[in-house]
């Protein structure tokens, strides 16, 4: 502790760019857990206002529809033939993707020790699980008869029946499942000595949660030993399964025989498109965060929308390519009927929106992001995340209705018109949204035992008359 | 002979008899208890015919010439609905060696009518009503599908059935000719052919080796069961 509040004073001295840190910028242990406290306690009227509008939007939009979807029949929303599939389903890989960002930053980042993940990995993670329950909720507003969904369930049931194994469907409901079960506890884990924290903490209804849900953590070095080797365990077991769960609802589409999806790059095409619109979205998500609640300007920083940034950049490098290889083969082999798709995605009366899927998801990353300013620039970087998403979403629309349209048979071309999905996305983007508020007022947004660690393991040694940030390991 | 190229029970539509009349849509929807959707969804592709007369044109305006295709489901041997189902609601009937749909198994993720390459699976959208007096000309041997369902021809699978049934109790086979579809049956041109693909001296077997006949997008190795003949009078 002496060398660090050393070091601490040579920064203030010296080296005043540093403390820029998060990681060389730090606090003590009670202070920063009291940050996170109010920062969970405090509710602005405006937050109150918000979350009672989007509770209304859920009630109508979301509630409200769906009943009305349910009682009158599919017919109530656009979906015609042959766009069997509409926007239900665009919504669902749309949020799968959203979904993909939470594990992606939380166990990749964790497991290759990128330093600056520690203040956001549960801001991350949290999109994962909420995202998950929008992508499961779209698909049951996408079933005719919704109320036998459970039949999509391996249960022993008296018709003798088991779910066809040999349906994409089947493997994607045991994949979304699996990574459902999988997110929720891999954002429980790390979040026990943060509620073990808060249960210290508080008084009330509040003291009951915390004290049932961090399991009697008190912080020995046994449990933190186990804490973390199942920590290790998950973020290495989560990856291969965050990596199945886009490529299986890639072969939803790549195993069809349709023009223009039977596609062998579909599964990493998809993995990176869902990676480009979840990093997107978290670092929007961080935007908000930072800008509305209290004492997280300490904890996220420029250097995290600097980070994110490049991330962003890179992911779209990877999308474009991607692309650009499924275009190619497609476009290279000739095949009659995918020629006529490609035009109509072109060309077609909503051209444009494949113009500006490339547009947002290239140019606008592309030609931005390489600058520091512009990454660290909170506005900016949410303006462009957010055009980043409109673009992902543009881009499943592109695959799922409008590449619908057409088919080998051309008598029943017919264009995809929305009805009711629209009011049921913009449910499904309200309820995200209001439970990402109620859970930053429940549980600590940020991992505060996570920061401490880090801060305890960096330190600024001397070589020379230059000061040295250095990282020590701690497992 | 593979497992998927199995035949049983086939058809056999003649292209240059087709005049395009839609006798057969109207008698399959009467014999199919197939639901009116109104005007406004069957403009939007939301028409349940079973059975569709398609239209095609060639050549410029002022001299065009049509031919109509009437396309229903091709009860593939190898079906791409089929594997698609995570409910099995969509199977392939061993007996009749048709592609039947379970509606009571159907939970409605229509993958099966976007995997159908010849886009002929329709969709309960809403619950129809038919309206009175038409109520009363149901047919009792066929169910009445409700919405989120989905649905296709069936090749009058009551029809074989009930044939089969009364070859069965009388002690003999089937006889050709003998289980006549409703489409076939209404065809004023006499344009639809039924029976016995299995059996090299029906006249639906001979049809279809007659050497005018193709099959609706062969190349995917489908093997449909019905033959479309084209090209003899014109």
């Amino acid at each position: 502790m002496t060398t660090a509040a050393k070091s601490e004073s040579h920064i203030h001295e010296e080296h005043e760019d540093l403390r820029e840190h998060l990681m060389l910028d730090p606090k003590p242990r009670g202070e920063m857990n009291a940050m996170v406290m109010e920062a969970m306690h405090t509710t602005s009227w405006k937050f109150k206002l918000t979350a009672a509008f989007l509770g209304l939007v859920v009630a109508v939009c979301l509630f409200g529809a769906w009943g009305y979807l349910i009682l009158e029949g599919m017919g109530v929303a656009g979906v015609n033939r042959p766009s069997y599939w509409g926007i239900f389903l665009v919504n669902t890989v749309f949020w799968i993707g959203i979904s993909h960002a939470g594990t992606f930053v939380s166990a990749l980042l964790r497991v290759f020790k990128a330093e600056f993940r520690r203040p956001f990995t549960r801001a991350a993670e949290l999109m994962t699980t909420f995202g998950l329950v929008q992508a499961g909720l779209s698909i049951f507003f996408h079933m005719g008869r919704v109320w036998l969904s459970y039949w999509l369930f391996p249960y022993p049931n008296e018709r003798g029946l088991w779910p066809n194994f040999h349906s994409p469907l089947s493997w994607d409901f045991l994949a979304i499942n699996t990574y459902l079960l999988a997110s929720t506890m891999y954002l429980f884990l790390p979040l026990i000595p943060d509620l073990a924290m808060a249960r210290d903490r508080s008084t009330g209804w509040r003291k009951t949660l915390y004290r049932i849900l961090s399991l009697g953590f008190r912080g020995t070095e046994g449990e933190w030993a186990h804490l973390r080797t199942a920590m290790n365990i998950f973020a290495f077991a989560i990856l291969p399964v965050m990596f199945s769960v886009h490529t299986i609802v890639s072969w939803d589409f790549a195993a069809a025989t349709r023009p223009g999806w039977s596609s062998t790059i579909f599964g990493p095409y998809f993995v990176v498109g869902a990676l480009h619109s979840g990093i997107a979205a978290v670092a929007m998500v961080l935007v908000v965060v930072r800008a509305t609640m209290k004492n997280m300007k300490y904890f996220i920083r420029k250097e995290h929308f600097d980070a994110l940034g490049k991330l962003m950049l890179i992911v779209s490098m990877g999308w474009a390519y991607f692309f650009f290889n499924d275009y190619m083969v497609q476009w290279y082999g000739g095949d009659k009927w995918t020629d006529a798709l490609l035009h109509f995605h072109e060309a077609g009366p909503l051209g444009w929106m494949w113009m500006l899927m490339l547009v947002f998801n290239v140019a606008v990353p592309w030609l931005t992001l390489w600058s520091r300013k512009i990454r660290t620039t909170p506005g900016l970087l949410f303006a462009i995340g957010l055009l980043i998403n409109v673009g992902m979403w543009f881009e499943r629309y592109v695959i799922i209705p409008i590449s619908l349209t057409i088919n080998r048979m051309p008598f029943s071309w017919r264009e995809y018109k929305p009805g009711v999905e629209i009011f049921l996305g913009i449910g499904t983007l309200a309820f995200f949204i209001l439970l990402y508020m109620i859970a930053s007022k429940v549980i600590p947004l940020v991992p505060v035992w996570e920061v401490q660690e880090g801060q305890m393991a960096h330190s600024l040694r001397k070589f020379g008359k230059a000061r040295v940030p250095t990282v020590s390991e701690i497992e | 002979m593979s497992e998927d190229s199995k035949s049983k029970w086939g058809m056999v539509i003649d292209e240059d008899l087709c005049t395009g009349c839609q006798a057969c849509v109207t008698a399959c929807a009467m014999e199919n208890n197939i639901p009116f959707v109104g005007e406004q969804d069957a403009a939007y592709g939301r028409g349940m015919h079973w059975i569709q007369v398609q239209r095609f044109w060639e050549g410029e305006a002022l001299e065009v010439s049509t031919s109509f295709q009437p396309v229903m489901c091709q009860q593939c041997g190898s079906a791409p609905c089929e594997p698609v189902c995570p409910v099995y609601a969509s199977v392939h009937s061993e007996a009749q060696q048709v592609n039947s749909q379970i509606y009571n198994r159907c939970v409605g993720t229509r993958y099966c009518a976007n995997n159908c390459p010849y886009q002929m699976r329709v969709f309960n959208w809403r619950d129809y009503e038919l309206p009175d007096p038409l109520n009363n000309q149901l047919n009792p041997s066929v169910t009445v599908r409700r919405r989120g369902i989905m649905e296709k021809c069936t090749f009058c699978i009551q029809r074989i059935i009930s044939a089969e049934d009364r070859a069965k109790s009388e002690g003999r086979d089937v006889t050709d000719g003998e289980v006549v579809p409703a489409c076939a049956q209404a065809c004023p041109a006499d344009a639809i052919t039924f029976g016995r693909l299995d059996d090299p001296e029906s006249r639906v077997s001979k049809l279809a080796k007659s050497g005018r006949g193709v099959q609706l997008l062969e190349e995917l190795g489908t093997h449909p069961k019905v033959t479309y003949l084209k090209g003899g009078s014109r």
